[in-house]
Formats: C-alpha cells, structure tokens, sequence
C-alpha cells in the first residue's frame, strides 16, 4: 500500500511521514499530482495559514485535484480546514468537500480560554470506524485558532469556548482538526484505523 | 475539557543530555533519545530540548538530534537555547521540532518575534522570559539568568504576546533551583494578562506544587527537570495526584 502525503508549504509535515513510519507504512511526501491520484490513501497535513497555504494548492493545481479524488483521503489540522467551504481566516475561499464553515475562536471572556487553543483535549460523541477502539477518554494533540462548525459531517467534537467537530466524515473524505501524529497511542490508532479503511 | 500540561525539560550539550540523569532503565544515559522515549511513555504531555552547546559549528549535532527524537516520539516538543534567526528556526522546524524557543535573541532583537511568526506561525513560537524580582520589581534577565535588563517582565511578556509569540515560558530565577515551589504570584499574573498559554517554569520540588500553579499561579503547563530526571517525582504518580484534585489532566 502507497500512502501519499501532500506536500506544501505549511508546518511540520515531516512528522506524519514519521509517525506513518512508525507503523510500518510505506508514505511519500509529494506534490505531484499523478502520484497523488495513484496512492492508496492521501493523507493531506499542515499547519499555517489558509489563505496562502489556498494559494499554494492553486499554484499546484492541487485545489482542482483533491474534491475529485476516489481513495481514502485524511485532512489534518489546516488540512481539515481547507476541506472546509470557507474560512475566516484570510477570509479564504476553500476546496468546499465539507459544506462547513471554519470560524475562529471567539471567547467572551479571554481569561477563561485563551487562543490558540493549545494542549490535550478529548474526544466526544464519537462514531466512526476511524474511531474504533476509542472514546471519550481518548486525549489528542490540538494547537489552532480556527474551527470547523459542528455538521451532519461531525464523527467526534471536542469542546473549547464550544463543541466543535474534531473528526468530520462525508464519502471517502476523513478529517481532523488535532494532530493524529502528536497524539500518542490515540494518534497511532486513529492513523492505524486509517490505513485499515 | 483541555488539561494542564506536565513538560520535562532535558538540558542537550552537543548531542547529549547533560546533568545527572537518575534512570535505572536507561542503557545509555546520555542519550536524549532514549530518555524522550521514556518520558512520552510515562505520560509526559510535551518535551522541551534546551541546547546548550556554546560552539556554532556543532550546532548542526541538534538538527541530527531534532530528526531523531522526531522520528522516536509521538508527542510535541519544543527546541530552544541560542536560537537567533529565522534560518535557525527553519533548520530546526524540517528538522522535525514542533516549536522552538527563543530567549536572548528576542530581548536583544524583539522585530525576530514578528518575522518568526509571521514566516513559520506564531502556534511555533515560544518566547522563554528568565525573570528575577529587583528590590520588588520584576526584572527580564538573559544570558540563563546571569545578565539583567531593564525591561520589566509584565511589560515585556505583553509586548511579545503582541509580537505574535504563542506561548511563554516563565522562568523564575529566584525560584529556579529551590524546589520550593513555583513562582505563582507572577505567574499568575503574567498568565491573567495575556491571551496566550503560560508554561511556569522553576522551583518544582513536591507534587503540591505543580497543584498550586495551575491553580495560584493560573498556569496553563508546568515545565521541570531535574525532579524528573532524578525520579524525585515520577510522572505517573504526579499526574494521578493532580488528577484526584481536581485538575484537568491528560491519565
């Protein structure tokens, strides 16, 4: 099995290709669009800002492939995002596999939640085969201002200032707004279940 | 509900961990790989790696260190110590750290806060202030505490929240050492003004303490070393302890 990891400029994409070592899984890092199309399961990571990371998948080509790809694809942190319909931030015009919009934090009161929200939060409500063997005790790994609103998409939400969607599921698009590769055992089973689709 | 986060914090020196490491599993106890390894395992929420080598030339052993520990563990963890530029960050970052710290660097050029956040995000930016109280006053120092400025520290960490920082690390230099406790009036004082997370740092000598900075001090992350190091407080037991308090842990 060949998992594609779609490279581009955003944060430390290294660390999934790690992670998927880890398993045992054989991952390329690659931007190529024939090679992407071909893979397996397309893991689509990042961490930066929406709207140039858009820019970037533009440049690449990248915004016009992904909607139409057929394999299991996982959208991680940004990359769920980007998944999204639109996002606040830049005010950005995103891929729209998800019908959801992506807000930033907005406490009422800065004292009782800062932003980003930053550390270990848990799971809850979850349902997905992605999820098998987890709940919602399961902690995993977030570092984000923005979020994706709650949906008919949701498989998991977490709650900081609200519930929010933490795993969204809509055909054979996965995606999770915490990092998978930083979330020690329930990262791995979650990226295990992944590859198990 | 997010959870207050427990962070050792290993001391590097050309590749190797320095000061006294107390593990009877270890095999080889200079090896900050294997010890990352242990810590992850135990429960540790993120690591922090402060380099400490003085020479440029071997600073090139942290990124081969960086690569390794980031292929090793599945938790984040944070690089720091003689980090100036934004070319430092970019080796370290594909190197495969999560986050990096800045300190001196910051104090002696505060616009590199700025670039750093605005070229890798400011989710990577770590600011770490030392700071140590003056005849009442709380005073930023650098230079691993050595060296005082006149910059207040309230002022200061203000400014760098500004400057697009995403966390802090507080140092207590009056309390770093003692294992007396954290530094929670300042602590809880930074943390109450500013908008991002505060990791407290220094003074970590009983489990009550870590209780009392998350809940005094208002720290979001409680940073140690040697207590750690030296099994004094094995992370397991603190993190049950706090857990059956009350505060929001990550079992």
């Amino acid at each position: 099995m060949q998992v594609a990891i779609i490279k581009y400029n955003a944060g430390n994409v290294q660390s999934v290709l790690y992670a998927l070592e880890r398993l045992g899984a054989e991952a390329i890092l690659t931007d190529d669009l024939e090679t992407i199309s071909k893979a397996d399961k397309v893991i689509f990571p990042g961490q930066g800002e929406a709207s140039s990371a858009m820019k970037y998948l533009k440049d690449k080509k990248l915004d016009q492939l992904i909607p139409q790809l057929k394999q299991d694809f996982f959208g991680v942190c940004l990359g769920q995002q980007l998944l999204c319909a639109h996002s606040e931030e830049g005010n950005t015009t995103c891929l729209n596999v998800f019908p959801v919009e992506v807000k930033k934090f907005r406490p009422e009161n800065a004292l009782d939640f800062k932003v980003p929200h930053i550390g270990w939060n848990n799971l809850q409500d979850l349902k997905s085969p992605l999820l098998q063997g987890l709940d919602d005790s399961a902690f995993v790994y977030y570092v984000h201002s923005y979020y994706c609103e709650l949906s008919t998409y949701s498989i998991a939400t977490t709650d900081y200032v609200l519930p929010f969607s933490a795993l969204m599921h809509k055909d054979n698009f996965f995606a999770m707004q915490a990092h998978p590769e930083k979330s020690g055992l329930v990262g791995e089973r979650i990226l295990e279940n992944f590859l198990k689709l | 509900m997010l959870t207050k986060r427990i962070i050792p914090c290993l001391d590097i020196k050309e590749g190797r961990t320095v000061k006294g490491v107390n593990f009877v599993q270890l095999r080889d106890a200079g090896d900050p790989v294997e010890l990352a390894k242990i810590y992850s395992d135990e429960g540790a929420d993120e690591l922090v790696f402060l380099d400490i080598t003085a020479t440029v030339d071997k600073r090139k052993t942290l990124a081969e260190l960086v690569t390794k520990v980031a292929k090793a563990i599945n938790i984040p963890f944070t690089v720091g110590g003689g980090i100036s530029s934004v070319e430092d960050v970019k080796v370290l970052l594909n190197a495969g750290a999560d986050k990096i710290s800045i300190n001196s660097a910051a104090v002696k050029n505060p616009e590199v806060i700025n670039k750093m956040a605005a070229e890798f995000g400011s989710q990577c930016i770590v600011v770490a202030i030392d700071t140590r109280n003056v005849d009442g006053i709380d005073f930023v120092h650098t230079h691993g505490g050595r060296k005082a400025t006149l910059l207040k520290t309230q002022e200061w960490a203000k400014e760098v929240n500004e400057r697009g920082a995403g966390e802090i690390l507080l140092t207590s230099m009056d309390h770093d050492g003692t294992k007396s406790g954290f530094a929670n009036e300042i602590t809880a004082e930074i943390s109450s003004m500013l908008s991002i997370p505060v990791i407290a740092s220094g003074g970590a000598g009983k489990m009550v303490h870590f209780k009392d900075v998350f809940t005094f001090g208002k720290a979001d992350a409680a940073l140690a070393a040697s207590i750690f190091h030296f099994k004094e407080i094995p992370i397991p037991e603190l993190k049950q302890y706090l857990s059956t308090d009350g505060i929001s842990i990550r079992l």
